[in-house]
């Protein structure tokens, strides 16, 4: 994603991404980014908490008018409300990202993405 | 506390699960900035997800809503659809943490809306992107990016507001 945001900006049309995972948009480099720290899943804002939502993608429109430096990293003034237990957990042998069934769907579309390669479809 | 380095933390799991390449994430120390043509008020803008939207349909009535060329490349999404009616096929969040039940936490779709509405933007356009978390990076380059490009331009975007998940 991080790489569209970087080819759309380069072929003349602004962007700005909204996204939680800091370290790989960082390293990817963005013209403009708002960081929000929240769990994977969430980057514009808790679950039903519309007011949070709305300030969070205002914010992100603001960057769009104001940022004149590329590479641009803004944190989002938030904190997860139940806690920050979650940065412990998550990626580590109690918390397997992927479910016995997500990880059979993942390897399942690896599959078929090696046969449409091989098929020279790709 | 500090945020969470995904990078470190997923070599880490990986290579705990028996992976031994770490993947190589895309790296780059410049990048390119465009300005705003005009004011925010006189802009149309998109949003483009890579949380695997998807629609609820009948599938015995009706055909998907979602225009899909290719294999997992952009796909266009009609604006007009009623927020209830989309759901994210991803695994890939923290689903010990949180849920996708809510599709303005990751598709900010109806936030969008507003902006509209209140004429913070000019306006947006009637289909927005989804493209895939691919892991080819040479993908993406050759394949996704210059497609985005493509519907964006065809749009007549002026900018466009991008949330990976």
């Amino acid at each position: 994603m991080s790489l569209i945001a970087r080819y759309l900006e380069e072929h003349g049309i602004p962007t700005v991404v909204i996204a939680t995972a800091r370290d790989i948009v960082e390293t990817c480099k963005v013209p403009r980014f708002l960081f929000v720290d929240f769990p994977l899943g969430n980057p514009c804002g808790e679950p039903d908490n519309v007011a949070q939502q709305r300030e969070i993608f205002d914010a992100a429109l603001d960057l769009l008018e104001t940022v004149a430096v590329p590479g641009t990293v803004v944190q989002a003034d938030y904190r997860w409300s139940k806690g920050e237990a979650w940065k412990e957990g998550i990626f580590t042998e109690a918390q397997p990202f992927l479910s016995g069934e997500a990880k059979q769907k993942w390897l399942d579309r690896k599959e078929k993405y090696r046969e449409l390669k091989q098929q020279g479809k790709l | 506390m500090e945020y969470v380095r995904y990078i470190d933390r997923t070599r880490d799991y990986y290579l705990s699960q028996g992976y031994e390449k770490p993947y190589q994430w895309a790296e780059h120390d410049e990048v390119a900035l465009t300005r705003l043509k005009k004011p925010l008020s006189e802009c149309k803008v998109g949003l483009l997800t890579t949380s695997e939207l998807a629609i609820e349909f009948d599938e015995e009535t009706e055909e998907d809503p979602i225009i899909e060329e290719g294999f997992r490349s952009v796909y266009a999404i009609p604006a007009d659809t009623p927020t209830e009616k989309f759901y994210s096929r991803t695994n890939s969040f923290d689903s010990y943490a949180t849920h996708l039940d809510d599709v303005n936490t990751f598709f900010p779709i109806d936030r969008l809306r507003e902006a509209v509405a209140s004429g913070r933007v000019a306006g947006m356009p009637d289909r927005l992107l989804g493209a895939y978390n691919n892991y080819s990076i040479k993908k993406v380059m050759n394949d996704e990016a210059p497609k985005a490009l493509e519907m964006c331009r065809a749009d007549g975007l002026d900018a466009c507001v991008l949330v990976p998940v």
